[in-house]
């Protein structure tokens, strides 16, 4: 976490075995995709996802909603942390169980500066950038009350392989998201679908907790979350980013989940 | 032994008790009220539990769960020994959580619960706070109610783990402005420090400075702005803070 500002003018990546982050542009990070290259996550500030944020997973809850043991529709952004042990880069090959895991394929918004109780027409003043996030989790039905595990095994948030900075990126409430395994196409979605643009949810998470420059706040997965197995290669795309690539590979010691 | 990290005169020191005060690594004694107490340990991830003992689970009227409830806190939340936690105009419960709080020692995976003690570095007090009036019904639970800043204390020290003995004997206190309001001992847990570090680390590789909040007994009460909320747990020490208004933070609704 830096304190005052966290600085990201292009492209920032970070090669994995280097011991610096580069910020450069687009030329630079393609030719290290194309030497093969595995990446860390470009950015090391706490992670928090949104859940809940597509409009058609509510609308597929319907009647749900109001019944319980949910009585209400959401109010607040729906929020939960991806801990440390779940980062992961380009390039990772993340163990799964056998259950396969949900790829959540979502952008994330870098923080640029400290942002306490920001009213929405400010917001964009303190968003650095944005980064495509891969979050896994292992399929599960109930949304009450899920054991964490469930979301925060090692590896279980690829990210990268670049944040972008805000100028790169047109419109963050109309990108177009997709997921390939084993290069075909199998899920497309937009940004434009979440409950709250990147303004408004920037406004209301920050109505009771500070995020701090190189904090993520990802705009949740997309409906339909497609399932990968072991064995898979998985792509995510986020508009004419660079891809985000990683393998799930068998969990040695299987069946963590109870 | 207990440390503390302190900030005192334009740096942030080491700090360990002493019979006039504290005393600062660079030899300066000082009055515990002249530094600033922030948490005493580099935290990474903050794990929580809740409902963790069977006396507080009847108290929320929750039935017994079949894992431990686990979630997790941000950086956001972290506030030193008299540190100030707002309380929002308006919301209508606002209660303290006096916790036994694990600090890893070592990087630790797949632990069996007879050697997991092994991987915790040392132990402090936790005040962790929740807002029931915000409580939804989604991925319980949430953090509106749970992951407000300054809404978990930590401190003021950090005691190692050797100097504690059993984590599972410890008696813990809650006091508002001066009243004992809880009352419990670790004893009392559902689920053990160990058992929660073998659990976690079943899924998750724990890291030094990780902590884990092992949950509160029964005895939680609404407080107030200008409350003083005083935990205490075994010889870890006492954790003071106080409750802050809206104003205070220049807020308006």
């Amino acid at each position: 976490m830096d304190w005052v500002v966290f600085t990201l003018t292009d492209h920032r990546f970070h090669v994995f075995g280097n011991s610096v982050v580069q910020d450069a542009g687009r030329g630079a990070l393609d030719a290290a995709l194309a030497a093969g290259t595995r990446f860390y996550p470009p950015v090391d500030g706490a992670v928090y996802g949104s859940l809940l944020h597509d409009r058609a997973t509510l609308d597929a809850m319907g009647d749900a909603l109001t019944q319980p043991p949910h009585n209400a529709p959401p109010r607040a952004p729906v929020l939960y942390l991806k801990p440390r042990n779940t980062r992961a880069g380009y390039g990772a090959a993340i163990a799964v169980p056998n259950t396969g895991v949900e790829v959540g394929a979502s952008v994330g918004v870098v923080i640029g500066r400290t942002a306490s109780h920001v009213a929405v027409t400010d917001a964009a003043e303190y968003v650095a950038g944005y980064v495509a996030v891969a979050d896994l989790c292992v399929p599960h039905a109930s949304v009450y009350r899920p054991v964490i595990p469930l979301r925060a095994r090692d590896g279980f948030c690829v990210m990268g392989p670049a944040a972008i900075a805000r100028r790169h990126v047109g419109d963050p409430d109309a990108l177009p998201v997709s997921v390939s395994i084993d290069a075909k196409p199998v899920f497309a979605a937009s940004t434009s679908t979440c409950v709250r643009g990147v303004a408004q949810l920037l406004a209301d998470v920050t109505e009771f907790m500070t995020l701090a420059p190189g904090d993520v706040l990802t705009l949740g997965a997309p409906h339909g979350a497609p399932v990968a197995h072991a064995g898979a290669l998985v792509e995510v795309r986020v508009a004419g980013w660079a891809p985000l690539r990683f393998t799930l590979v068998a969990e040695p010691m299987s069946g963590g989940v109870a | 032994m207990k440390r503390a990290r302190v900030a005192y005169r334009g740096a942030i020191h080491s700090a360990q008790p002493h019979v006039d005060g504290i005393e600062l690594a660079d030899g300066r004694i000082v009055a515990e009220a002249d530094v600033v107490w922030l948490p005493p340990v580099d935290v990474g991830t903050i794990f929580a539990v809740g409902l963790n003992y069977a006396e507080h689970v009847k108290e929320l009227k929750f039935g017994v769960q079949k894992e431990p409830l686990v979630f997790m806190k941000g950086p956001n939340a972290l506030l030193g020994h008299r540190g100030v936690t707002r309380r929002p105009d308006g919301v209508s419960n606002m209660h303290y959580e006096c916790e036994l709080a694990v600090v890893i020692g070592r990087p630790v995976a797949h632990v069996a619960e007879a050697d997991a003690l092994a991987y915790v570095g040392g132990y402090s007090i936790a005040n962790d706070y929740t807002i029931r009036d915000y409580l939804e019904n989604y991925y319980r639970p949430n953090l509106r109610a749970k992951n407000r800043d300054g809404a978990t204390v930590l401190g003021p020290w950090f005691t190692d783990a050797a100097d504690v003995g059993d984590p599972q004997a410890l008696e813990i206190a809650t006091f508002v402005n001066g009243r004992q309001t809880q009352h419990g001992n670790t004893r009392d847990m559902v689920t053990s420090v160990a058992g929660l570090v073998a659990y976690l680390s079943r899924t998750m590789t724990l890291q030094p400075g990780d902590v884990i909040l092992t949950g509160t007994p029964k005895g939680v009460v609404n407080v107030n702005v200008g409350d003083e909320v005083t935990c205490q747990i075994g010889d870890l020490g006492r954790l003071v803070n106080t409750i802050g208004s809206d104003a205070e933070f220049n807020r308006r609704g």
